[in-house]
């Protein structure tokens, strides 16, 4: 880091050159609009997003099936997702998410459970209609506890022209109105991940918010206190370290999206004062539906590192009253010696140190703040699955002269960490080990690497203590062996 | 406050601090959950005979089933070729998670693109996307060869990827002669066995046949040596270096047709290698001359076993043989086909194995296993406990069928120890669930997934099917050969006096059995 902005910006461009020319032309322009260096002041970082992925390139992309079932849907602990199709695409997601939740699982809670309906040539053939209505009855017999049933389409559901909609509404009037929730989150759809999560926050609105008797939980009470957390997924328990700072702050939590979260936590969101917006690529549509129809405002806020978390705590309550306000700053001023602490220990192990980042949702930005608590500096980042405003955002937390990548794919990445040479990169399980072939210490920043929580001034703790470990280890010490030296 | 720099505690420690907990308590106002008596209620009843007739009366659901789809077969056999891409034609999500799931089991990268399909493509058909995918495969990752298979998408609209690929051809996405082998994998058909069978047949075929009709057909002249092909193996790494110990030991010239153990396996020494080890191309046309091809999971192979020998080669299939006697067979079917003795080094080692059962025998006699698993798997797996004195209670599999449930009862047959010992075909782990309740067993065989039931049921689990996530390395021993053996029989003993263990460490109460010599 020791080149200036613009010796750092001609870098980039000549890496970029250099990755474009291994790839046909044509496609060469195609990525190249994806591919840029960040110039301060510009209200984006330059690079076109959500767009089809080349085929062949090797795309870290999911598909909107792993955004509705994987993300929005399948944290929903005490509902059963049907992943709707053959058997594959339940099993590669079964548990892996590491939505943590409470209850107790195959009886009143379902998230680390497989529920398909394993589709046989028959099913495509003749349709799989029956089937699902079939299902639908062997879910409430066997599992009778469920709140609610939402069906998850893979790719050949609506190819065949399947009616889940029409078996949807029969089985839920059968049932006396239970929750019964079609989502059209089949693979093909979109470009990433991320219709998949516009795609589930629509069914919600339509399935839920417009089928639910607002009378359902009369025993419900507000306060003018109510919040509800938008957009944490509980991902090592991420919305249990938020929800203790609200708590602390005087707000009453009503309701969790969707980690830890239940139906009726759902349902009651409406009567929310406040919506606290995580993952603003994944909820941001239902947020913005419940202001139009409920008049609910969202904001967003950040619970990364102690620079953002205590800027967000603010922010919130700021839509507030002054005890809140107040209160805010005492939750502030009590974790401040904790945090002191963890700068203390952990940043002169750490300062100066360089990282790029590529992984989804949020984080690409929101992670940026805890690293300089640090004193890293993140040199280089991008988004799975961004669209432009996600990368506006971003503006906000990044320096000149980063390096953008959107899109990535794995011969880009591998090139431009191979060349950038960062002291870490934070990324996912398919370039986790690809890295530290290369000898280059990484932390998995989707799953955090089976760590967590990294929310909140508890989870900066650990957020602190991992990249520490990752960096520090002795173990990159010895990929040379040394008579090769 | 609970957390502290000086001893950072994460998710297993922090949630259980009083503050933490109490949150956790009021949370519960806004979950409007069942009265706590009805779900304890529930859960009793799962344990019943009166639960497990209905769970077993079920015909159209599926929880928890232990067999992924066709796709990720595809891919373990293109990774098993030299310098190969694995190029799967359809939706882009499922190639993420084929890349995933290889990866969480064996700790290393899975290279693996897709011709990422979508709304246009389901209507169009996906032959722009084949015709790019491969022009930029080919220009980014430098393969020999790529080797195509299809997800569900394409195959329900119904691409012609044979066309698709000699299109690509024609409009200069690779060249004419480059090696492209297809085979088409409908996640709808089968599992993840049989997308290992079609994918191996299609390689097979395209350099055996004539390269999808635009080559001479090779003729085969039979020579001496052997081939070997191992099936869907989530212990592949430690199994073919096993095996070709194995071949080498009896001074065989093998082939072995389709070896992933090299791209499962690269050092961290400072850099990646995208491409290590594999079959390769000289050794799949060498493999048509062989004198006889040795299958060792014959339910992963079907397709493939027929395809050899219909080009004229002896096929000797197995069942994934685990323990002395599958061992034995497997080495005088090497000794019967290459008319060479078993090899001295091979004698001891079978001596050594029943040394080691022979001490330990007595701790596993008698002792009741539920399994599941890939049906050839589950087969070796019973073979090895019958041997012990143990009983392979339950035995599951979700992708057999009837074939494999009359092979199991022949197996049971074969031994007392199988009385009263049932095979479940196509069953999941929900059924496992109600058959440990309704009918206990003392251990359980099976993949990271078990460990569900273990926390169910507390059966204590022994983590030797695909996929183990959660334990590390496992996959760099091996299960098969007499070495193999001894390591699963070590993995049965571990398990065993872990439990009796744990099931002994009350003070003043159970611990005078916790005894320092077993």
């Amino acid at each position: 880091m020791t080149a200036t902005v613009e010796e750092r910006k001609a870098t980039n461009k000549a890496l970029i050159e250099e990755v474009l020319k291994a790839y046909p032309e044509k496609m060469a322009k195609r990525r190249a609009k994806h591919l840029g260096s960040f110039e301060e002041g510009k209200p984006d970082c330059g690079v076109k997003s959500n767009i089809k992925s080349l085929p062949g390139v090797m795309t870290i992309r999911g598909c909107a099936y792993a955004g509705s079932k994987g993300v929005v849907w399948g944290p929903i602990k005490d509902m059963v997702h049907i992943s709707h199709g053959p058997v594959g695409c339940g099993q590669y997601s079964w548990a892996a998410r590491r939505n943590y939740y409470i209850g107790t699982t195959g009886i009143d809670t379902f998230v680390t459970m497989q529920f398909t309906s394993d589709f046989q040539e028959k099913d495509i053939v003749f349709g799989g209609d029956k089937k699902l209505d079939k299902i639908i009855d062997e879910i409430q017999e066997l599992f009778p506890l469920n709140k609610g049933i939402s069906i998850q389409s893979e790719c050949p559901i609506g190819l065949i022209g399947d009616d889940i909609e029409a078996v949807s509404k029969k089985k839920s009037k059968e049932l006396e109105g239970h929750t019964i929730v079609p989502v059209r989150c089949e693979g093909f759809r979109g470009v990433s991940q991320s219709l998949g999560h516009h795609l589930a926050n629509d069914a919600i609105r339509d399935w839920v918010f417009d089928r639910t008797d607002p009378n359902k939980h009369s025993e419900f009470v507000s306060t003018p206190y109510d919040v509800a957390i938008i957009g944490d997924y509980n991902i090592g328990g991420d919305a249990w370290s938020s929800r203790i700072l609200l708590e602390e702050m005087g707000l009453r939590v009503i309701s969790q999206w969707s980690g830890d979260g239940t139906i009726a936590e759902i349902e009651n969101t409406p009567k929310a004062k406040l919506n606290v917006l995580h993952c603003y690529r994944s909820m941001n549509y239902i947020s913005r539906h419940m202001e139009e129809k409920y008049g609910i405002p969202w904001v967003e806020y950040n619970f990364f590192g102690p620079t953002m978390i205590e800027k967000s705590l603010r922010e919130i309550a700021s839509h507030f009253d002054e005890t809140i306000k107040a209160k805010a700053e005492e939750v502030i001023a009590k974790y401040k010696p904790l945090m002191q602490a963890v700068v203390d220990k952990f940043k002169p192990r750490l300062e100066g140190k360089t990282v790029m980042l590529y992984i989804g949702g949020l984080r690409p930005r929101h992670v940026i703040g805890a690293y300089e608590d640090l004193g890293m500096v993140v040199v280089g980042t991008g988004y799975e699955f961004g669209h432009n405003d996600d990368y506006q955002r971003t503006t906000h937390y990044i320096k000149d002269a980063t390096l953008i990548y959107d899109d990535v794919t794995g011969y880009e990445f591998e090139h431009f960490v191979d060349k950038v040479k960062p002291d870490l990169v934070g990324s996912g399980i398919k370039e986790k080990y690809v890295f530290q072939k290369m000898g280059v210490p990484f932390r998995q920043m989707h799953s955090w690497d089976y760590s967590g929580p990294y929310h909140g001034y508890d989870g900066f703790a650990i957020f602190a203590r991992d990249m520490d470990m990752a960096i520090s280890s002795p173990i990159w010490g010895l990929t040379k062996a040394p008579w090769k030296s | 406050m609970s957390q502290s720099a000086d001893k950072v505690i994460d998710h297993e420690m922090l949630f259980r601090e009083p503050e933490y907990q109490t949150m956790l308590a009021n949370k519960k106002e806004f979950e409007f959950n069942h009265a706590d008596d009805k779900i304890k209620s529930i859960v009793e009843w799962t344990k019943t005979e009166d639960y497990k007739q209905k769970n077993f009366a079920r015909d159209s659901l599926a929880v928890n089933p232990a067999k992924a789809c066709q796709p990720l077969g595809a891919v373990y056999v293109a990774n098993g070729f030299a310098k190969t891409l694995s190029f799967v034609h359809g939706s882009q999500g499922c190639v993420a998670y084929y890349r995933s799931h290889f990866s969480r089991h064996f700790k290393e990268p899975t290279s693996c693109v897709s011709s990422s399909m979508t709304e246009d493509a389901a209507v169009f058909g996906g032959l722009n996307n084949m015709v790019d995918g491969l022009a930029n495969a080919y220009s980014l990752y430098k393969p020999d060869m790529i080797a195509v298979s299809t997800t569900c998408m394409a195959e329900v609209i119904g691409d012609d990827v044979d066309a698709f690929i000699k299109t690509s051809k024609q409009k200069g996405s690779i060249p004419e002669e480059f090696d492209v082998p297809f085979a088409h994998t409908p996640a709808f058909v089968g599992s993840h066995i049989t997308g290992y069978d079609n994918a191996l047949m299609g390689v097979l075929r395209h350099f055996w046949d004539g390269k999808a009709k635009t080559t001479e057909p090779l003729v085969r002249v039979p020579d001496e040596s052997i081939n070997f092909i191992g099936g869907f193996d989530g212990f592949v790494v430690g199994n073919m270096k096993e095996i070709r110990r194995i071949f080498d030991l009896f001074g065989v010239k093998v082939n072995i047709i389709c070896d992933p153990s090299g791209n499962w396996n690269t050092p961290t020494d400072g850099e990646f290698r995208m491409y290590a080890g594999g079959t390769t191309k000289e050794e799949v046309i060498a493999a048509l001359h062989a004198k006889a091809t040795i299958v060792f999971q014959e339910f992963c192979c079907e397709k493939t076993s027929k395809f050899i020998a219909e080009h004229g080669q002896e096929v000797v299939v197995l069942n994934a043989p685990v323990g002395v006697t599958g061992t034995d067979k497997f080495l005088m079917e090497i000794s019967r086909l290459t008319g060479k003795p078993i090899p001295a080094q091979l004698e001891k080692e079978r001596g050594e194995l029943v040394d080691a059962m022979a001490d330990s025998q007595a701790h596993l006699h008698g002792k009741r296993y539920a399994l599941y698993g890939d049906p050839d798997q589950m087969l070796g797996y019973a073979g090895f406990l019958l041997e012990l004195g143990a009983e392979p209670s339950h035995v599951l599999s979700t992708n057999g069928g009837k074939e494999w449930e009359v092979k199991m009862n022949a197996l049971f047959s074969s031994s007392p120890y199988g009385a009263g010992c049932k095979a479940y075909p196509k069953r999941d782990l929900w059924h496992l669930r109600s058959l440990l309740f309704t009918e206990p067993v003392d251990f359980m065989i099976g993949n990271t997934y078990g460990k569900f039931l273990e926390r169910d049921t507390k059966t204590p689990l022994v983590r030797m099917v695909f996929p183990i996530f959660d334990r590390h390395h496992y996959h760099r021993y091996p299960t098969w050969g007499y070495d193999g053996a001894m390591r699963v029989l070590v993995m049965l003993l571990d398990e065993f006096f872990e439990a009796l263990d744990g099931n002994t460490m009350e003070i003043a109460k159970t611990d005078y059995s916790y005894d320092i010599i077993r």
